[in-house]
């Protein structure tokens, strides 16, 4: 563990969400497995909300079948590093496509905080912000304070531009909020929300 | 580069045309030279996209993402891109999407390659233990009915359907370039 480096991130993770989700009131939401589902739950249950609670690594790649179906709408992946991590090489299938109605917010906190905080490769030397721009998305950057919030809202609700961007929030171990886990439903609730039948 | 024009076997073309008519409007895949014409096909259509993986299991993650959207997917890979799939299929369990893939076969029929043959043997039963109904088409006459039947079976039916394409079918790979 020579690497280990110092990681600073200040911001609070379910406020940024919560606020996030508060300035994009009609988004189609996929949250990764642990800490992010629970952010996005804790923000208040939404039928356009599909949480994971597994499937780890495919957040990314889920979110953008949705962004692809649904060009007129705007799709936000809420994942945390370890999950975007495992699901590392979707960044380039992402580019490729460029669905410019996609978000993917991964809240950074360096480490895999539902398994007892061991730190994560984010904060042993890779930045997932230059990654996603190697895999060529343009539009990638880093927020280190609130004040950088005004930049995602408006990358989700203006549909421009593909966008990756990368949260440093505290390493902190907040309560759980814990949402439906019966996939079935929550599937079906999200299709009604758009008006599909279930299934 | 020179390329050698040989024709397009019907089935390939037929695979196309099933899917097409079957309303499948994403088509992901890992390349195989038993899918080349599928994907070119897929990939010249307006009306369907095309879309490269990494890695397969990201195949499994999208056409879930498709359905949540209302759109049918099929993911096509070979028989070595199924190992890599095995956790991700359990959101296809978990949530019940309806799922189609269909895989080409290698290390089963005149193969050259021993390390395609482990994953060859595994292929069907590891699906089979994740909950997949999978056919397979073992000739050239019956994979317009096998493919047509699966996606029937999948978005009608709300299965989880893989199709197995045997290497007989695809043919010999060629090892030595003249």
């Amino acid at each position: 563990m020579s690497q280990v480096q110092s990681f600073a991130g200040t911001i609070d993770r379910r406020e940024f969400v919560s606020q996030l989700i508060a300035q994009c009131p009609d988004v189609l939401i996929v949250s990764g497995l642990g800490s992010a589902t629970y952010d996005v739950f804790a923000a208040g249950d939404r039928d356009k909300n599909f949480y994971l609670w597994g499937a780890m690594g495919g957040a990314a790649a889920m979110g953008m079948g949705l962004a692809l179906a649904q060009p007129d709408k705007s799709v936000l992946v809420i994942t945390g590093d370890g999950e975007q991590l495992m699901g590392i090489g979707a960044l380039a299938t992402v580019n490729a496509q460029n669905p410019t109605n996609l978000t993917i917010v991964v809240l950074d906190n360096g480490h895999f905080g539902e398994t007892g905080m061991q730190h994560s490769h984010s904060s042993l030397g890779t930045n997932l912000t230059a990654v996603a721009q190697a895999c060529g998305i343009a539009n990638a950057y880093q927020v280190k304070d609130m004040s950088g919030l005004q930049q995602v809202q408006q990358n989700v609700n203006e549909r421009k531009a593909l966008t990756f961007a990368q949260i440093l929030v505290k390493a902190d171990d907040l309560p759980r909020a814990l949402p439906s886990r019966d996939g079935v439903f929550v599937k079906n609730r999200f299709r009604a929300a758009l008006g599909l039948a279930p299934f | 580069m020179s390329e050698v024009i040989t024709p397009t076997p019907a089935w390939q073309d037929q695979i196309f045309n099933v899917l097409k008519e079957g309303g499948i409007q994403q088509v992901s895949y890992v390349p195989d030279a038993g899918h080349a014409h599928v994907i070119r096909r897929v990939n010249e259509d307006p009306a369907m996209r095309g879309i490269v993986l990494t890695t397969e299991e990201e195949g499994v993650a999208v056409a879930s993402g498709a359905w949540l959207g209302g759109q049918r997917h099929a993911l096509l890979m070979q028989s070595s891109g199924v190992g890599n799939c095995i956790n991700m299929m359990s959101l296809l369990q978990s949530c019940r999407f309806p799922f189609l893939t269909l895989v080409t076969m290698r290390g089963e029929y005149a193969e050259f390659n021993p390390w395609q043959v482990p994953m060859s043997k595994a292929t069907q039963g590891s699906m089979e233990l994740m909950g997949i109904k999978v056919y397979r088409a073992e000739y050239a006459d019956e994979v317009e009915d096998v493919v047509g039947a699966a996606l029937d079976f999948a978005f009608e039916g709300g299965e989880q359907v893989a199709v197995l394409l045997s290497q007989r079918l695809i043919g010999r790979k060629k090892w030595l370039r003249n």
